[in-house]
């Protein structure tokens, strides 16, 4: 739900990052934060476990810069992924104007991947959303396990599993070394900016 | 769905919030929506906050407080509110979509912000029906 601000020519867009338990949403949050720090003037707010895990959310805002006389802030948003907490995660998910699916390439997280994405669906539903009005792309994550003799599944099965449905775009990354986490934010605040236009005109 | 509010918008809600609430020495006032985003954010001028940072964690907060409530069989809870030892922060729900959360020092009594809280958000109400939310 993003909201156009016409007296200080703000527009506020809600990114969310979603996918199973240890797919890594809050890695990609960190290496934003690290990538463009000159960009975000305020710290990166996490709301964790003894454990380090997310518990509620993580919270990045940055500014894009002025796309047609607008100021555009990013607010961007990781639900956790633990599949205990899915009310949590529905709150977070409130208002998304557009999601980057984050998904665990590792060969034994299949199952966790397709059953998050089933859980997206239903939380969107939950807010009268769909995955084939909302914009959104998908991030398969840990490809620099491959070289580590990890199991992992392929691109195709990925895709098989979990876009066949949608053909969103999509992006093989390394959240931890930062391979296509930018291409994927960039990706997604095109769609979503586009979305908001459209709605909007 | 993304919604708008124009220069004439704006100035009215900012408008009550000054009069009603940071000219009665409320520190900072915010209103948001329920996704996180601010519409408006005023202050006495003493103390700048992370206001988007705060607006996130408000919504967050007072979402998970409203499915705690609805756990246990209420609605809702009337009152949020949490005390410090200098600063006190308040929030009240608008509608399904607009959240009002007021900061404000010991030097104002609960009793009191509550009352110019419940004001603020009768004049509210009109200016933001039209932006949708189940009002109450």
């Amino acid at each position: 739900m993003a909201f156009v601000n016409l007296k200080n020519k703000l527009i506020q867009v809600k990114i969310v990052y979603y996918g199973p338990g240890r797919s890594g949403k809050t890695t990609n949050l960190e290496y934003i934060y690290r990538k463009f720090h000159q960009r975000i003037k305020s710290e990166m707010v996490t709301v964790k476990t003894h454990g380090d895990r997310t518990l509620f959310f993580d919270f990045l805002p940055f500014d894009i810069g002025v796309i047609n006389g607008y100021q555009i802030k990013i607010q961007l948003y990781t639900v956790p992924g633990q599949v205990k907490y899915d009310a949590t995660r529905r709150l977070v998910l409130r208002g998304a104007d557009g999601i980057v699916f984050v998904a665990d390439a590792m060969a034994v997280r299949r199952k966790m991947n397709i059953q998050s994405l089933q859980n997206l669906q239903e939380n969107l539903a939950s807010y009268k959303k769909n995955l084939r009005t909302t914009p959104w792309v998908l991030q398969y994550n840990k490809m620099d396990l491959r070289d580590n003799g990890i199991p992992m599944l392929p691109i195709e099965m990925l895709e098989q599993d979990l876009n066949q449905e949608f053909r969103r775009p999509y992006f093989p990354a390394s959240a931890l070394f930062g391979t296509n986490v930018a291409a994927t934010l960039k990706k997604i605040i095109l769609l979503t900016i586009a979305s908001i236009r459209k709605e909007l005109l | 769905m993304s919604y708008t509010l124009d220069q004439k918008q704006l100035d009215r809600i900012e408008d009550i919030l000054k009069t009603e609430l940071i000219d009665n020495g409320v520190r900072c006032v915010f209103l948001i929506d329920m996704a996180g985003n601010i519409i408006t954010n005023l202050d006495n001028g003493e103390k700048q906050h992370d206001i988007y940072s705060l607006a996130a964690l408000a919504a967050g907060n007072f979402g998970a407080v409203s499915a705690m409530a609805k756990i246990i069989g209420e609605n809702e809870f009337s009152l949020l509110f949490h005390k410090g030892k200098k600063e006190n922060i308040h929030f009240n729900k608008i509608s399904s979509e607009f959240l009002l959360i007021t900061i404000f020092g010991n030097d104002i009594s609960l009793g009191f912000l509550r009352m110019k809280v419940g004001e603020s958000v009768e004049q509210l109400k009109g200016l933001l029906e039209p932006l949708g939310g189940d009002h109450i």
